[in-house]
């Protein structure tokens, strides 16, 4: 087997062993811990025969790795279950909210990425000099914000000091693209500010890298103008890295997208999760869990393989 | 007078340092050095590490590496001061009228592309040749640099072909678009001794067919006795003098070039044959989880107060054979006896007595020694840790040490980072001497160094296993280093020995194969020296 | 010694949150908890910062609040720091199985977002004080784990640790001698980072309604109380807003000179 071909392999084998241990984790973190289900759903003032009786129907008396591999050979079938609160199918909850969440992400990966990557460049172009202060200090600002302080700045200001938006994001069904549009933008700019920062300051990093190898000072040495060391040089050895850290900021854009959808009311996964926490939902905490475990962990995987692949060592061995 | 093609005037180079949590420093590289080169004509620079070498190879393309500015003086190349030529005529010029090959051409090729595109770049870029032109002009400079199937070599990767083969692809690189001057930047000191004859030999020879002046950068005045028509010696960015090879090499005028042309003159009479202090018996040795013996079947003594010297290239296993008497690396067959008792295999079973009168010296100094503890702490813990001595009785018995290592008083509260290299590994010796030893393992000790003080070393160490009466085992690539100091010596080759006996009889012919080879390849500080080892080897290969 | 500006400045903001948050009770002008004025007033002479959604006074709530913050960021910080560092040295030192089961256990958390794993864990766990600064401080322990491995092992193979082994040495000596003094300073520019972190984290979690739950207040929790004010034009949400920021920026601030000045060992500034 070709030794790219292996390692590729490995590593998606590798990432669904940590998935499959990921599920374990959060259904036993939700298991073991102190607390019932059943006693959850009822409250303090239960009796003990209504307890028991909702153990049994719930199959809660079933040892916990019968149950685990019962959630998870359901789950894997698209079955997850009906919510404790109000008996609404789980999957069918999650399916409309899922393509939200990733409507929004979408939306801000969109613009993040090329931003990203542009600011960058000129970041690593005209290191220490002021288009690079500049950019970093902006950044380093927005990174020290947590997501939700970042929204409230950018709705007080463009809803109140210079009212172009609408402070909520109401998306439902029926509604035309660009309307869709329209209603998100204000949480687009949001995820893009704080995911923006991060993929700028690591592409920047990646380029810097590159351009203090002792082969671009080979290629300066070789009066190539600047443009042509950057394409032919710089450029081969920098799209891998690169590439993983934009894949790796938008593992990190899922998480960002919980908060900012509970700051703009936006109705999709983040915001299902949020209410079914407080409310001690179990099945659905567990089911939402995982799929963005799923998602981060894919994105990671997906960012490893491609800088496996991009490596000329592997990609032509001795 | 032939018309000079380089020729600087009174230059000077400076740059900017910025320690951490100071203000900004100004450094001086180089001051007023005024020096030529003649078309054809090749001209070595020769200096310790800081002399500004590099630095004026690299300001030939009016180049500053980071922050390294030309301040002053007159670079002039083929008529015309380049130093204030703006940067659209600079790249005119660089990979053109002069290139560069680098010390290390591992770094230096780009991983990404085949060898053959980035050989060629710059003949096409600059609009010498036509591709095809360039291409076949690449493969005849592999074939006359010696390269491997030099019609396939260039559709390599880099990481593809060995350390040597990579040198002699950026000769290539450099030699491609037919330059006036090639900067030559230490081609040959990252390789081992028998690779560099070879690559040595490859440049010298591309260098007269194609009529090329070079600037030929060194530290070793033997490797560049052999390529350079004029030698220029350099020492803290100042010229100390200027001649021709053979003046330089035969008649020296100023301090400084004399010491480093006697540099290698240690002279060290071998002694008579003894009981041992060491044995190491049929010792065979592999990494764990790996399926390859590093060391296969070693068998060596060593005498009480004797150097037993250990020598062989980078793979040899001389560091592991380190490592197995020290209780690092359990060996998997094999047995060892130190003083009259058979050492345990692992460190753990080992007796503080066993521990202490067997030290250690390592290579780096810079890291041997914790940079968070005063000279005083690294000298005193083993007075401390072996002798229960403390304070005052301590103290004095490390002002004693640093007293027999040369060092006076002052330097007992100082930090490692406050000292000099030459400096840091004598406190390893005091460290060491410090146990109150009966063996000392010094591995290259003395590589990292350069040569004036690399030999201040090793005359120390002479005078300490005479005063001390320890005993060494050396271990090391560099056969002068050997003659200077051994009385014993090990030849060891892929993790055997395959020549070993006392320092006359190893030295003396006949040699068998790898040993001829190794002690062939030394370069020799005489003039055509490497002429008749490549002429000696061909009369070799014509014979078989 | 010459300090730049942005750590003087730091330096500065840092300690006067620190001072407030200590002597909160003798420096807010009014309780934490009573309405002393009309909904969401604006600042003035008798209310520095307004009041709230109802009628509390910003400014000291602010202040108990910063108190609440920096005590359960402090708290978990810490307690990430002497975890993670501990488990992290000894991977390090010992190496084999041990590293081995704390390295992929650590690896198997961070392979969640931190965020998540704080969701699914609360939705189980009551919410009070300890729970939280349990939660947080385990969480950021892994980064602080991997961090502190990473700079032993970089020491661990120098010649000097080598050569205080063949000595004879113990692991303590070897630990607290040879690889402790040379591992403080990334590790001291890593507290503040992980500070940080804790800091947002501890108010993402209020914001969200699963933080710090009243009569308790805390930066995060306020926003969360007086958000709907904004749509009216009403700032009281910005006033917390502002204060999280502008600590988080300070302590960077601090961070990153304590970074520059460290020499180059390596070390990752994870998030």
């Amino acid at each position: 087997m070709h030794p790219i071909l292996k390692l590729v392999v490995q590593r998606i084998a590798l990432g669904l062993i940590l998935l499959l241990a990921v599920s374990l984790v959060i259904f036993l973190g939700t298991e073991a811990l102190p607390g019932d289900t059943a006693q959850a759903i009822l409250g303090q003032s239960a009796t003990p025969e209504a307890l028991a009786n909702l153990r049994e129907k719930l199959g809660l008396t079933l040892p916990a790795h019968v149950r685990y591999i019962n959630w998870l050979w359901a789950a894997l079938h698209g079955d997850l279950g009906v919510a404790l609160t109000n008996g609404v199918d789980i999957a069918q909850a999650i399916g409309q909210r899922l393509g939200n969440t990733l409507f929004l992400a979408g939306c801000a990966a969109a613009i993040s990425v090329p931003l990203a990557i542009g600011l960058g460049l000129v970041a690593a172009r005209y290191q220490g000099r002021w288009p690079d202060k500049v950019i970093s200090g902006v950044t380093l600002t927005t990174i020290s914000l947590p997501e939700f302080v970042a929204a409230y700045f950018v709705i007080y200001l463009l809803t109140q000091v210079f009212p172009l938006f609408q402070p909520v994001a109401m998306v439902f069904p029926g509604m035309g693209f660009w309307e869709k549009l329209q209603a998100v933008a204000l949480p687009v700019i949001v995820l893009v500010m704080v995911v923006l920062a991060h993929m700028m300051r690591m592409t920047r990093a990646a380029i810097l890298n590159v351009m203090q190898s002792a082969y671009i000072e080979t290629a300066e040495l070789k009066g190539l103008s600047p443009m042509q060391v950057i394409w032919r040089h710089a450029l081969p050895n920098a799209i891998a890295p690169i590439v993983s850290v934009v894949i790796l900021n938008l593992a990190y854009l899922v998480v960002g997208v919980v908060v900012v959808e509970v700051v703009f009311g936006y109705n999709a996964l983040g915001q299902y999760l949020v209410d079914h926490v407080t409310k001690r939902d179990l099945p659905v905490v567990q089911a939402v869990g995982l799929i963005f475990a799923g998602v981060y962990i894919g994105l990671n995987i997906l960012a490893d393989v491609i800088s496996i692949i991009a490596n000329p060592r592997l990609r032509h061995p001795k | 007078m032939p018309e000079p093609l380089l020729e600087f005037t009174d230059l000077r180079i400076e740059a900017t340092s910025y320690p951490p949590g100071e203000a900004p420093k100004n450094l001086v590289l180089v001051d007023g050095v005024s020096v030529g080169v003649e078309k054809g004509k090749v001209l070595g620079l020769i200096g310790e590490s800081g002399a500004g070498k590099s630095t004026i190879g690299l300001a030939a393309m009016a180049f500053g590496r980071g922050g390294v500015r030309l301040t002053g003086g007159v670079i002039s190349l083929n008529g015309r001061d380049i130093r204030v030529s703006d940067p659209a005529a600079l790249r005119a010029l660089r990979g053109r009228e002069v290139t560069y090959v680098s010390q290390s051409a591992a770094a230096s090729f780009n991983p990404a592309k085949r060898l053959m595109d980035q050989v060629i770049e710059t003949s096409v870029s600059h609009g010498l040749l036509t591709k095809a032109e360039a291409e076949a002009r690449a493969v005849d400079l592999f074939r006359q640099l010696g390269l491997p199937n030099p019609d396939s070599f260039g559709q390599r990767y880099p990481h593809q072909v060995s350390g040597g083969q990579l040198q002699r692809a950026m000769t290539a690189m450099a030699l491609c678009p037919k330059p006036d001057l090639v900067i030559f930047d230490e081609p040959t000191t990252a390789l081992d001794v028998t690779t560099q004859i070879e690559v040595l030999a490859a440049i010298k020879k591309a260098i007269v067919e194609t009529g090329v002046a070079a600037l030929y950068i060194t530290h070793d005045l033997a490797v560049v006795a052999q390529v350079a028509d004029h030698i220029l010696v350099l020492r803290g960015g100042k010229k100390v003098e200027y001649g021709t090879t053979q003046q330089i090499i035969n008649d020296p005028r100023e301090g400084y070039t004399k010491a480093l042309v006697s540099v290698r003159s240690i002279e060290h009479a071998e002694k008579v044959q003894a009981a041992p202090v060491l044995s190491v018996a049929n010792v065979t040795a592999r990494y764990r989880g790996t399926q390859f013996d590093v060391l296969k079947n070693v068998t060596v003594d060593l005498a009480p107060g004797q150097t037993l010297a250990v020598v062989g290239e980078s793979g040899s296993g001389k560091s592991t054979l380190a490592r197995v008497i020290t209780g690092l690396l359990p060996p998997t067959q094999g047995r060892i006896t130190f003083a009259g008792r058979t050492l345990s295999a692992a460190l753990e079973g080992r007796s503080k007595d066993d521990l202490r009168e067997l030290q250690m010296i390592y290579q780096m100094a810079d890291t041997a020694m914790n940079p968070r503890q005063t000279v005083g702490t690294i000298i005193g813990r083993p007075i401390e840790f072996y002798f229960g001595l403390k304070g005052e009785a301590k103290r004095k018995r490390v002002q004693d040490l640093l007293d027999q290592i040369e060092m006076g008083k002052g330097y007992i509260d100082r930090y490692p980072a406050e000292l000099s290299g030459g400096q840091k590994q004598r406190v390893c010796i005091a460290r060491a001497l410090a146990a109150q030893p009966k063996l000392i393992i010094c591995d290259e000790v003395t590589s990292a160094l350069d040569p004036l003080v690399a030999d201040g070393i090793l005359k120390l160490l002479l005078n300490l296993q005479a005063e001390a009466k320890v005993a060494y085992l050396f271990i090391t690539h560099d056969i002068a280093t050997v003659r200077a100091i051994a009385d014993r010596i090990a030849v060891m080759f892929k993790g055997q020995v395959v020549r070993y006996g006392q320092k006359s009889d190893v030295l003396t012919p006949p040699f068998d194969d790898y040993t001829d080879l190794l002690l062939s390849s030394v370069p020799e500080l005489r003039v055509g020296w490497l002429e008749e080892v490549i002429a000696g080897r061909k009369m070799d290969s014509a014979g078989n | 010694m010459r300090l730049p500006f942005s750590a003087i400045l730091g330096i500065f903001l840092t300690s006067s949150f620190l001072f407030l948050a200590v002597f909160a009770q003798l420096l807010a002008p009014y309780p934490i908890d009573s309405a002393v004025g009309g909904v969401w007033e604006a600042p003035s002479a008798t209310h520095w910062l307004g009041t709230d959604t109802i009628g509390r006074d910003i400014f000291s709530r602010l202040i108990y609040g910063g108190q609440i913050t920096i005590f359960v960021a402090l708290a978990s910080s810490i307690l990430a720091f002497s975890t993670g560092a501990f488990f992290g040295f000894m991977a390090a030192v010992k190496g084999g199985w041990v590293d081995q089961i704390m390295s992929r256990f650590v690896d198997l958390v961070m392979a969640i977002p931190s965020l998540i794993v704080a969701l699914v864990i609360l939705s189980v766990l009551p919410l009070n004080l300890t729970v939280l600064i349990l939660v947080i401080g385990l969480l950021d322990s892994t980064r602080v784990f991997r961090l502190s491995r990473a700079v032993a092992m970089d020491i661990a193979v120098m010649d000097y640790v080598e050569a205080a082994k063949l000595r004879g040495e113990k692991q303590t000596w070897v630990i607290f001698r040879e690889i402790l003094p040379n591992a403080l300073s990334p590790l001291v520019a890593e507290f503040g980072l992980r500070f940080i972190f804790a800091v947002l984290f501890i108010s993402t979690l209020s914001f969200l309604g699963l933080g710090i739950q009243p009569p308790l207040a805390d930066w995060g929790g306020m926003v969360k109380e007086n958000k709907d004010g904004l749509i009216y034009g009403k700032s009281a949400a910005l006033m917390p807003a502002l204060a999280i920021a502008a600590l988080a920026i300070s302590v960077n601030l601090v961070a990153d000179w304590v970074l520059s000045r460290t020499t180059s060992l390596k070390g990752g500034r994870g998030a």
